[in-house]
């Protein structure tokens, strides 16, 4: 049952990604920007849910599981400002700069970001306290799924679905997909453009942080590299669902996940890496659009 | 009567040229090791700046994964002499070579790319480079700790082993460069470079063969950057796969973007901001990589063309914005078209 086994372990992975390309997809809906940053809050969230989850430890003053869920609120909401923040310094006044200019200003904003990370929290491995992950497991036709996983993907479903919903059916989501079809012509309809953007920047480092916090969770461990790596994978997820894509983002995650989990399985872990750039170079090459992609690979 | 600016500009550039290349040649003379060392690290990092400012500067493709082909060259010398004893100075042109090709090889499906789909495709290839030497490919790479005992370079049975004498070799190789760069700038290519630049269909429809130029700009920028390689892997002796680290590649980035794009002199100052400022002062390594960010956010918001960008450029960047130049540039051209 090895087969089960690792499409389980990939699936976990796999929603991290979705997570955390939520956020990439939904920038470039509205803005056209790969935000090269939100690797980088992803990180962040791991660190702020560690020191979070400290605080909140030492205030009940024994070690429970149940302070993660007022950890990820902390997560969710200091994520989230930051990413507002990041939005207004560094990209708002590039609105009408072209698409250069945009994209180094993300790539500069990563770049601080990890530096403080190193420079604040060390550059060493940090980990989360005992007890707090949940151990145990139950095994599902011969494969082995922990707790931790059912958590993970209970959490991954339930914030994707919400988003989901979230976008399609209520008004500030219809006016986001207005948004990222044109600026313009939603501000004719009367769309407060600048206050749409701010809520895409509340909710896509929103969702990142809370996944760098599972993520570190899951993994026991992580240092300031966290970001760049996951940032690069989920991105290929994006892309591979079909950038500005919500579902496709969803279902890209998933795939990626999966490949790799299934190549570093029964090929060698080391090459795993290697097996998403490919996969990204051979879409971007055959498919730029990706799976589900409406959009057509545009001019710059 | 004449500024001094206007008399200065009368004189004919050769003389710049030369007086410069004499102050290089003597700048180190006064120096210790150390700020020796500083000044090869920077002949090197601008010699980087140029090959990645044929790609990015005059072709304006985005290419972020440039470090792969300087680590390329850097393996491809170390390989040689490590495994055939060839001379170090003899595995400079094979290194060219190999990065060039590589440069061709994987360029060459992706380049109906565009912007940021470009960017994104470049650093995987850079990753993907770094993770191939990292996991020992043909078990020849060294995988993580990459390739030791190089030998160093020998010039007429003399071998170069201080600072000074690599930094003269730099200076040499450097100079070529940018005479180089410089005929190429203006040459057909090299305007055919600009015009893919600023408008790729036009271009096509003036009869270029953008997919032709663009592979061009490529391969030479690559196989320069190969070059770059092989002097680093002759000085240091030591070659890791952290050659070709994201990092390094978004150093080059900048170099290119934020000293000016396209421009010369705006990699010389992009490389002093970049690399050398860094290496001198200690607290700011420490801090370096939020200096580059800080840098980057900064230039993009006030000066995007970078700080000495070429005058093409400019006008390209600013001109849909600000109808008038700035008025720097309009002094400098009236006494030229005076004269």
């Amino acid at each position: 049952m090895q087969f089960l086994q690792q499409m389980i372990n990939g699936i976990t992975i796999g929603a991290f990604y979705s997570l955390v390309a939520l956020g990439y997809t939904m920038v470039y809906g509205v803005l056209k920007l790969i935000n090269f940053a939100h690797g980088d809050l992803f990180m962040w969230g791991a660190y702020v849910g560690l020191t979070g989850l400290n605080i909140v430890l030492a205030l009940v003053g024994q070690t429970t599981p149940w302070a993660i869920l007022p950890a990820i609120i902390i997560v969710m909401a200091t994520v989230a400002l930051a990413g507002v923040v990041v939005e207004r310094v560094a990209y708002r006044p590039l609105r009408n700069a072209g698409r250069l200019a945009p994209v180094i200003s993300a790539l500069g904003v990563a770049f601080i970001l990890q530096s403080l990370a190193r420079n604040i929290f060390g550059a060493s491995y940090k980990t989360y306290p005992n007890g707090v992950a949940l151990a145990g497991g139950t095994s599902l036709g011969g494969a082995r799924v922990s707790v931790m996983q059912i958590v993970v993907l209970a959490v991954s479903f339930l914030l994707m679905g919400v988003l989901y919903l979230f976008v399609q059916r209520t008004r500030i989501g219809t006016a986001m997909r207005a948004v990222s079809l044109d600026h313009d012509t939603s501000r004719l309809m009367g769309i407060d453009v600048n206050r749409i953007i701010g809520i895409v920047f509340l909710i896509g480092p929103g969702l990142g942080g809370v996944a760098g916090m599972i993520v570190a969770l899951y993994y026991g461990s992580f240092d300031f590299t966290l970001g760049w790596v996951f940032g690069l994978k989920a991105f290929i997820a994006a892309i591979m669902g079909g950038i500005g894509n919500i579902p496709g983002a969803m279902l890209g995650g998933m795939i990626l996940g999966i490949i790799e989990t299934l190549g570093s399985g029964y090929l060698s872990p080391q090459w795993k890496d290697v097996i998403a750039y490919v996969i990204l170079i051979l879409i971007l090459i055959f498919r730029p659009t990706g799976l589900l992609g409406e959009r057509v690979a545009e001019k710059l | 009567m004449e500024s001094l600016r206007t008399r200065l500009q009368k004189v004919n550039p050769l003389w710049w040229q030369v007086g410069l290349i004499v102050l290089a040649i003597l700048l180190p003379l006064p120096m210790g090791d150390y700020y020796r060392s500083v000044l090869w690290r920077t002949g090197l990092y601008i010699m980087l700046g140029l090959s990645l400012n044929i790609i990015l500067g005059y072709a304006g493709l985005f290419q972020l994964g440039h470090a792969a082909f300087y680590a390329l060259g850097a393996y491809t010398c170390a390989l040689l002499n490590i495994h055939f004893n060839v001379p170090i100075l003899l595995t400079y042109p094979a290194s060219v070579l190999v990065a060039g090709l590589f440069g061709y090889l994987l360029t060459r499906p992706i380049l109906h790319l565009r912007g940021d789909y470009l960017c994104i495709v470049t650093i995987a290839f850079g990753e993907v480079v770094r993770l191939v030497l990292v996991n020992n490919l043909f078990g020849i790479t060294g995988g993580a700790n990459g390739l030791s005992s190089i030998d160093r370079p020998v010039l007429f049975g003399m071998v170069l082993r201080a600072p000074i004498y690599h930094y003269y070799l730099m200076l040499f190789f450097l100079v070529i460069t940018i005479f180089a760069v410089q005929r190429l700038e203006h040459s057909r290519l090299g305007r055919a470079w600009m015009y893919v630049r600023e408008d790729e269909v036009a271009a096509e429809a003036m009869g270029i063969d953008t997919t032709r130029v663009k592979l061009l700009a490529f391969v030479l920028g690559s196989g320069w950057a190969g070059l770059a390689g092989a002097l680093y892997a002759g000085r240091i002796t030591v070659i890791s796969p952290d050659q070709s680290k994201f990092l390094e590649s978004v150093i080059m980035f900048c170099i290119v973007v934020l000293g000016g794009t396209g421009s010369i002199p705006g990699v010389f100052v992009g490389t002093l901001g970049m690399v050398t400022l860094p290496e001198m002062s200690r607290p700011l390594k420490a801090w370096r990589d939020a200096w580059l960010g800080f840098a980057m956010v900064t230039m993009m918001i006030l000066r995007p063309e970078g700080l000495i960008p070429s005058r093409r450029v400019a006008l390209e960047i600013r001109g849909e914005k600000e109808k008038a130049l700035p008025t720097p540039s309009t002094t400098d051209q009236a006494p030229v078209s005076g004269a």
